[in-house]
């Protein structure tokens, strides 16, 4: 049905998998990560495969170059590409159609470049091997190529080695080095997510014109369905294994019909109002003038003061590199400032936790960015939460296992989940129970690291919402560290904006989110993706005016 | 109990034969005298008699009984052997715990302490400090020990650094708590399955290493029974083309080999651990 | 460029350093005697005169610090002192043993390189294949093996039941190549099987590390031919962890070499240290101990240099 949807000017069937069926191996029990796959893709068609992890999306990406990763197998279905079909085909014969037909961009350039060769020989290894192109031939089209994709030094950056270029570039470079045998089909396995969305932008813009200049057909896969909107003509939601749904781009965003899509085309739209400013003096934390890095040499933060007020949000916003983590190690105490102060109720915070009292501990908690890493995976959830209340409130077993329940409760997670561990929770469930892990030292300050980037978008939602609540009822202050302007958007009443350990801009989310901006907060703003597919082209258009 | 059961099915044939293997010199080491026949330094015989009749596995240069000597051996050589292993765990594990969750100065001067110890080939440096302290059991088992504890000490360091650094750890710090609490709660209980392992391996070196000194004559001194001297002792008899020397070469062997199986499959169920070393 | 040779002077300055602790270490583990050296050789018996007399003679009466710089600048001079049991000149006692024990560890390490680096290789590209679990479990088992009992082994088979090759092998330096390696055949076969298996399994589990890692997979999805890949992709990038292999194993070639020595009668430095060991020769001790670990931190210390000019994220820095 949707094959005749797609077929606006596309040529013939290149790509098609008819009820494709991927295994993967845990504990030596086979569990079935495709379920019955049916794909078509033609000529110069692009596909954006989109779900949350566990949808099965990569494995579908690189199955269309008839590969499966170790621990994988193809238990059913047929993947013909070009009448040739993949599942049954020899060895030799897929391996002719990888690189020079099928080509592959992987999401980290850095460790999918051989750290031993220079990119141009990795560029001209596909074609020269292949037969294509002589490798003098293979270096005027990588330099070629280069240029097309606005690469900075285009004639002398393939003599370096990948180490030697910055992360956007070497992405680009291997967005290059997938087209250098100039092939029907390429798989793009999220190739901008490790990126800041500055660089994103770039990647994207590159991939778009390449793809539209060589008319090649491609998969694009993402879990971010405003990305895979500026690319695909047409989009298949998956979930767990299974397809949700299929259709053309704008007919999708537009008219989606199940509730899955729904959800994920809402996750962005999640809003709060700011809510009024208090006036409070002293304000309950108050970073004074802080400069502060690692060893006497390396300055992350310089000269950084940012106040929070009693049941406020303060969201401190910018990309790698910006210092925004290092001011969390400074108000909890883990890296002593060079320079500055640390002010909790008008009081001067010791430097160094170490020298911090167990109630000047007690009032400033913190939540972290992998909830897998921040649950100690031998303990019981009972342990986890109840030590905070044996530790700081001296509260007997009895007490504790009263509060531990509550808590849950606060939580939204049943209250027997308190003798599960860790390993037994889903990404979410973990997260929730670190959410409770700082409640229970009723503290007045949370911090929340990136709280929501290890999360699926849609579980991530819900952790916002249940933070926004938990605010309301415990009239608790968040310093909320993020990445992601639509986190801030979402739950933030003041915004400050980091850019290399200063702040650019801050104030009040209204004041921030309405032009005139900051020069940097205008291109952080306008950098993140939108719900739609135009998005792109006038965002450049704009640029370039 | 019921999980062990299921272990013990999904175990391979190897680490099935390794068990066995364990569980038998187990049971030879403690009931030693209930199985020999003789007294562990009795001369029975005259020098040299062969296998069968009284002495089921002939006599020894001096004529003492072989099997009485071998069950004797099992008793000592393992003994001295656990013992070591267990004081070099508790030496190298405690400071490489220690160095980990400290971090600093502590852990700077006791990494560069250890990485010159470990410049040391341990065999000569071994060799020259028995020379000089003599070669009681008791210095034995504290000179091999120091020795043995720098290789716990690097790996229980690494595996803590590992878990040090996860933000469980930093979330207990910055409760308050204590150095004990964060060693003993949240570092040990997460590092327990390399250490194991490593028991494991650092025991075979350790047994192989002292079975080598008294092959050489600077282990366990005589009249005590011990296998690595057994061998030493019965050399000569090679060159008649008699295998008696090698049953106690043998008996180290099959131990060590028991011991390796059990802990690959360890380390295989723990995930890649450590593929080799 | 200049990162690499600061990273290298550094490692050199490290290893000097180091060399100075071990003498230093090796000296003053003569001074946890009880009592001194004169009182430990001569006995309680000795009476108080001969004590002072061969204190002198060592010249124990000398502070410590005076005593060890003397016998560290006579180390530097090719002057090891001399023995207590006979008297002789150590230099000169070492002299031709240690070039034994070299040839010996050098033929053991000709044939175990080669081979275990091949079969460790092999092993780790045909992992989980038959050949690779028998490969597995026949190197845990000869590595689980005392170096005694498998020389023992094989003189029991090559020597007494075959008599092949000698089961003691008296080397002399007026030997042709070809009998001094047939006499030292036996103790070499012994080492390079001890040697193989421990450096076949590692050679393997840095190969399977390294073919792990996603620029493998993505020569994969290049098309690109296995034996390219095996020779373009992981052998550039196997080179260090393969290196450090080899000289860790050879740097325990040379110290286990002592028991085969012992069980071969093979006139090397282990032999000689052993002996002297047992008769309490402490300066002749305290000399191969010296260069026992002269070795074994030169060995490692040229892995370590091997290994940082072998990385091609050094060799090519931002």
């Amino acid at each position: 049905m949707t094959s005749k949807l797609a077929n606006g000017g596309k040529g013939e069937v290149l790509l098609e998998m008819r009820g494709l069926r991927i295994e993967g191996q845990a504990d030596e029990i086979w569990h079935e990560i495709v379920c019955g796959i049916d794909l078509t893709l033609r000529r110069g068609e692009v596909l954006g495969l989109i779900g949350e992890s566990g949808a099965g999306k990569s494995t579908i990406g690189i199955a269309a170059m008839g590969f499966t990763r170790p621990g994988c197998r193809i238990s059913g279905g047929t993947i013909t590409f070009d009448g040739i079909e993949l599942t049954s085909a020899p060895e030799e014969t897929k391996r002719r159609l990888r690189g020079s037909r099928i080509a592959y961009v992987a999401q980290s350039a850095a460790a999918s470049f051989n750290p031993a060769h220079k990119l141009i020989q990795q560029f001209s290894e596909a074609p020269v091997q292949h037969g294509v192109l002589n490798s003098s031939q293979a270096a005027k089209d990588a330099i070629d190529i280069y240029h097309r994709l606005q690469m900075p030094e285009p004639d002398s950056i393939g003599f370096r080695y990948p180490h030697q270029v910055s992360g956007g570039q070497l992405q680009r470079a291997m967005v290059a080095m997938a087209m250098a045998c100039k092939p029907d089909l390429i798989v793009f396995d999220e190739p901008t997510t490790a990126l800041d969305v500055t660089t994103q932008i770039e990647v994207l813009a590159a991939i778009k014109d390449i793809v539209h200049q060589f008319n090649t057909a491609a998969i694009y896969i993402s879990h971010d369905l405003a990305v895979v909107a500026q690319l695909a003509d047409r989009i298949m939601v998956l979930r767990y294994g299974n397809l949700i749904e299929e259709g053309e781009t704008r007919a999708m965003l537009d008219r989606p019909e199940e509730t899955y899509t729904r959800q994920l085309l809402a996750v962005r739209s999640y809003r709060r109002d700011e809510s009024p400013p208090t006036k409070e003096d002293p304000p309950l934390l108050e970073v004074r003038g802080i400069s502060a890095g690692y060893g006497p040499h390396i300055k992350v933060l310089d000269d950084v003061s940012v106040k929070i007020g009693r049941k406020r949000t303060v969201a401190v916003v910018g990309e790698s590199g910006s210092g925004k983590s290092t001011l969390a190690r400074v108000v909890t105490g883990l890296l002593p400032p060079y320079q500055g102060e640390v002010f909790f109720k008008g009081q001067a915070l010791p430097p160094s936790y170490k020298n911090r009292t167990q109630d000047q501990l007690r009032q400033v908690q913190m939540i972290y960015q992998m909830p897998d890493v921040a649950l100690n995976p031998k303990q019981k959830v009972r342990d986890v939460i109840g030590r905070p209340l044996a530790f700081y409130l001296n509260m007997n077993e009895a007490a504790r296992n009263r509060r531990v329940s509550d808590l849950l409760e606060m939580i939204e997670l049943p209250a027997d989940f308190a003798d599960r561990l860790p390993g037994e929770l889903s990404g979410g469930q973990k997260q929730r129970i670190c959410i409770a892990r700082a409640l229970a030292a009723e503290p007045e300050l949370i911090i929340c690291d990136e709280v929501t980037s290890a999360l699926d978008q849609l579980v991530a939602e819900e952790i916002l919402k249940l933070l926004q609540r938990l605010q309301d009822d415990l009239e608790v202050s968040y310093l909320f560290i993020t990445h992601d302007l639509a986190t801030v958007r979402a739950i933030s009443d003041e915004i400050v904006v980091m850019l290399q350990g200063r702040v650019v801009q801050q104030g009040g989310k209204t004041k921030v989110l309405t032009p005139p901006h900051h020069e940097y907060t205008e291109l952080l703003l306008s950098s993140v993706p939108e719900m739609d597919p135009d998005w792109l082209d006038d965002l450049l258009e704009k640029r370039a005016s | 109990m019921k999980d062990f059961i299921k272990l013990m099915r999904s175990s391979p044939w190897s680490a099935r034969f390794g068990m066995a293997v364990i569980v038998f010199y187990i049971a030879i080491a403690v009931f030693a005298p209930i199985v020999s026949s003789y007294g562990e330094t009795e001369i029975v015989g005259s020098e040299f008699e062969p296998w069968g009749g009284a002495f089921l596995l002939g006599t020894d240069n001096l004529g003492r009984d072989m099997f009485t000597r071998m069950v004797f051996g099992a008793r000592n050589t393992i003994g001295i052997a656990f013992v070591t292993t267990c004081l070099a765990f508790l030496i190298g594990g405690f400071f490489g715990l220690m160095a980990a969750a400290l971090g600093g100065l502590v852990d700077q001067i006791l990494s560069r302490l250890v990485y010159v110890l470990m410049a040391l080939p341990p065999l000569i440096f071994a060799l020259l400090l028995l020379t000089i302290l003599g070669t009681s059991i008791p210095i034995l088992i504290v000179v091999i020990a120091v020795l043995d504890s720098t290789r716990v000490y690097r790996l229980a360091r690494a595996v803590a650094m590992n878990i040090a650094v996860m933000d469980f750890v930093e979330v207990a710090r910055l409760r308050g708590e204590g150095l004990m609490w964060i060693i003993r709660r949240e570092i040990l209980p997460n590092s327990m399955p390399p250490l194991v392992a490593e028991f494991g391996l650092r025991f075979c070196f350790v047994f192989l290493f002292i079975s080598a000194l008294s092959f050489l004559g600077l282990g366990i001194q005589p009249p005590t029974a011990d296998w690595g001297s057994m061998v030493r002792d019965n050399a000569t008899l090679i060159t008649y083309g008699d295998v008696t020397p090698l049953l106690p070469a043998g008996a180290i062997a099959l131990l060590t080999v028991g011991v390796n199986f059990v802990v690959d499959w360890f380390l295989h169920k723990t995930a890649g651990l450590r593929d080799d070393q | 460029m200049d990162k690499i040779l600061k990273m290298v002077a550094q490692r050199l300055a490290l290893g000097a350093v180091t060399l100075f602790v071990v003498s230093l270490i090796i000296f003053l583990a003569v001074q946890l005697l009880p009592g001194d050296l004169a009182e430990a050789i001569l006995g309680q018996a000795a009476t108080e005169e001969t004590v002072a007399a061969f204190r002198r003679e060592l010249h124990l009466d000398l502070p410590a610090h005076e005593r060890y710089l003397n016998w560290l600048f006579g180390i530097l001079q090719g002057d090891l002192g001399r023995s207590l049991a006979n008297q002789r000149d150590i230099s000169e006692l070492i002299g031709k043993r240690l070039l034994n024990t070299l040839f010996l560890a050098a033929l053991a390490a000709s044939i175990a390189v080669p081979l275990a680096v091949t079969l460790g290789v092999l092993a780790a590209l045909y992992r989980n294949s038959f050949y690779d679990r028998m490969v597995n479990m026949a190197t845990l088992t000869t590595i689980s093996f005392p170096e005694f009992f498998v020389a023992y082994i094989l003189v029991l088979i090559l020597a007494v039941n075959m008599g092949v090759f000698p089961s003691i092998s008296n080397v002399s330096s007026d030997l042709g190549l070809w009998d001094r390696v047939y006499r030292s055949f036996l103790p070499a076969l012994t080492l390079t099987l001890v040697v193989v298996a421990h450096m076949m399994r590692m050679t393997r589990a840095a190969i399977i590390n390294l073919l792990a890692s996603p620029y493998i997979e993505m020569a994969n999805l290049k098309g690109i031919k296995r034996s390219r890949i095996i020779t373009h992709h992981a052998l550039p990038n196997a080179l260090s962890p393969i290196i450090n292999v080899i000289v860790i194993n050879l740097a325990y070639l040379v110290v286990g070499v002592v028991i085969v020595e012992v069980v071969f009668v093979y006139p090397g430095l282990g032999q000689l240290m052993v002996d002297s060991v047992s008769k309490r020769d402490i300066p002749v001790v305290q000399a191969c101990s010296l260069i026992f670990a002269a070795t074994y931190v030169l060995l490692n210390l040229t892995a370590d240099i091997l290994s940082i000019l072998s990385n091609p994220r050094l060799m090519h820095p931002r």
